[in-house]
């Protein structure tokens, strides 16, 4: 038996009776798991074509032999843009983006923010004050300069992006962790541990993370629909996938002249973030009571 | 020897205030020894200083042995060793003295795991006898419960089966039952009473409560503002105050009683 995070166990306990109380928590969690359902569903949708992408694509994505802004409908089910390239193709191509942005994402503020955010709710005395501090400058420091920097040294490029973006991340998620870590730290059952002769590391594998867990993988859903948002302004600004590859930022940058006359081509882009924000908010939003059998209980 | 020395303890904040000054006792192996004192007389840092657990910030000077070994100056590595085995600790607060997310069963089985090197069936028979010393019958659904779930006396129950599990030769109630109802209260304390007794435990008692400690310990120290101010049997701690403070305790415990038979006769 590990003694690492479980999947706990959700079943209500054994001696609540259905009482009015319990049936209001009911109804609460019921809306919350709905919540979690519709996330889901619309993340797989988009997972599920961006996979689809890498086996099959309506048209190469260069080929321009339909004609521009082509309305939707026929060959192109969702028209072209004004280059004349298919607009779903360039929408899966660019659902590979959002994805790769909001996995790699947090995936470099996650690792970044739980492990300095760990040392820092270690810290005490001037180190902790210190900690506080930086983290606060660098939260307040803005993406989109910390992108401008990189991509002045790196170049525009989606790992550019993703580092930026997720620095960004790992900064508030640093901030979250550290405040987490200390108020576990002056629980007694971390003291009783230690009484009974448990060494940090095992104090902290087995009672700081998978107290602070919760919290800090809601937020991480969170930041990842925050971060495909990112990845469009960069990329819409030129700061982000340079061309031929289409961001979603970067179509709706496309359509933009054409808006009035063919918006179809900025339609498509700007509701599949918004599906792919919202399915990741919602997503948060369930697995806030999934992770945590106090809440889940009441 | 004793099992636990303290001599000149002085614990200090990062002013330099003195929260627990100049504090000295001895803790027998099978005493029992209470430490008595209103909130803010440094009576529970002496007991996480006997641990050479304090809070961040605070520093602690003077002499604590526990089992032989330096709670104080010896390194890290060594008093981590010396505490699991020797020593244990029951909180206030059975609700945050019990990780909110670990089922009761596998916080007990912890120590029992790492210390005792139990595992599978022999883990499970080890927990559910733990249970059943601190008489938690249903002890399938008490492992099985998260401390959420559970009653105030149960978690309370749950703590201190977790902290005798691996027979610590000290234990060290930091106000057990203070959070609990009277009556529970009264449960609880038969059974450290008995625990303690039937194993030979040494315990260390921290409390407010003059009746209770009257109870449960045999030798008290009443402290006051970080400083011990007076120590000797119970018995004779109450019949005979001397320090004005501990006379106050006393007699606001008698007052109370003669308030109760009063009401009762009523």
């Amino acid at each position: 038996m590990s003694s690492t995070a479980s999947p706990p166990d959700l079943s209500p306990a054994p001696q609540s009776d259905p009482s009015p109380a319990s049936a209001r928590a009911g109804a609460g969690s019921r809306r919350r798991s709905l919540h979690l359902v519709i996330g889901l569903v619309l993340v797989g949708i988009i997972a599920g074509g961006v996979l689809i992408s890498y086996f099959w694509l309506p048209f190469a994505p260069d080929d321009t032999s339909g004609g521009r802004l082509v309305p939707p409908g026929g060959d192109h089910l969702l028209g072209t843009d004004k280059l004349g390239r298919d607009l779903l193709t360039q929408l899966l191509i660019g659902g590979r983006i959002a994805l790769a942005t909001a996995l790699g994402a947090v995936a470099v503020g996650g690792v970044l923010g739980v492990s300095f955010g760990l040392l820092a709710g270690f810290a005490t005395r001037w180190l902790d004050d210190a900690a506080a501090v930086v983290l606060d400058i660098l939260i307040a420091f803005p993406t989109l300069l910390l992108a401008m920097l990189l991509v002045a040294g790196a170049g525009a490029s989606l790992t550019t992006a993703i580092l930026a973006i997720g620095l960004a991340m790992a900064a508030i998620v640093a901030r979250l962790t550290r405040v987490l870590v200390k108020q576990v730290l002056g629980r007694d059952y971390i003291t009783a541990a230690r009484i009974a002769g448990v060494s940090w590391p095992r104090v902290v594998a087995s009672h700081v993370l998978p107290n602070i867990a919760p919290v800090v993988l809601v937020n991480l859903a969170l930041q990842a629909g925050l971060a495909v948002l990112a990845e469009a302004s960069l990329s819409y600004l030129g700061l982000g996938t340079p061309p031929p590859n289409a961001s979603w930022g970067r179509m709706l940058y496309e359509a933009q002249a054409t808006v009035l006359t063919a918006p179809a081509a900025a339609l498509a882009p700007g509701l599949a973030l918004v599906a792919l924000v919202i399915g990741m908010n919602l997503t948060a939003d369930g697995l806030r009571d999934l992770a945590d059998p106090r809440r889940a209980a009441r | 020897m004793s099992l636990l020395t303290v001599a000149g303890l002085t614990v200090r904040d990062q002013a330099g205030r003195a929260l627990v000054d100049d504090v000295s006792f001895a803790v027998a192996a099978g005493d029992r020894a209470g430490l008595i004192g209103e909130s803010g007389s440094g009576k529970s840092l002496t007991a996480l200083a006997v641990t050479g657990l304090l809070p961040p910030g605070l520093t602690a000077t003077g002499e604590v042995r526990l089992d032989g070994v330096d709670m104080i100056r010896a390194p890290e590595k060594h008093r981590t060793a010396t505490r699991g085995p020797v020593a244990a600790i029951v909180f206030q607060e059975p609700l945050t003295a019990l990780d909110p997310l670990m089922t009761a069963g596998r916080q007990i089985a912890g120590p029992l795991r790492r210390l005792h090197r139990l595992r599978g069936a022999g883990l499970r028979a080890a927990v559910n006898d733990a249970l059943d010393e601190v008489r938690l019958t249903d002890t399938d659904r008490i492992a099985n419960s998260y401390p959420h779930q559970l009653s105030g006396g149960q978690r309370q129950r749950v703590a201190i089966a977790m902290a005798l599990a691996c027979r610590p030769r000290l234990l060290i109630a930091d106000e057990p039952t203070t959070a609990l109802d009277v009556t529970v209260q009264a449960e609880i304390l038969d059974l450290l009473d008995r625990l303690v007794e039937t194993r030979g435990t040494a315990l260390l008692f921290i409390t407010h409560d003059l009746p209770v400690a009257a109870r449960v310990t045999r030798d008290t120290h009443v402290m006051r503002n970080g400083q011990i101010v007076e120590s000797g049997p119970i018995a004779d701690v109450i019949a005979h105050p001397s320090h004005p403070y501990t006379k106050t305790l006393v007699e606001s415990a008698r007052r109370f009683d003669a308030a109760l038979e009063r009401t009762a006769r009523d």
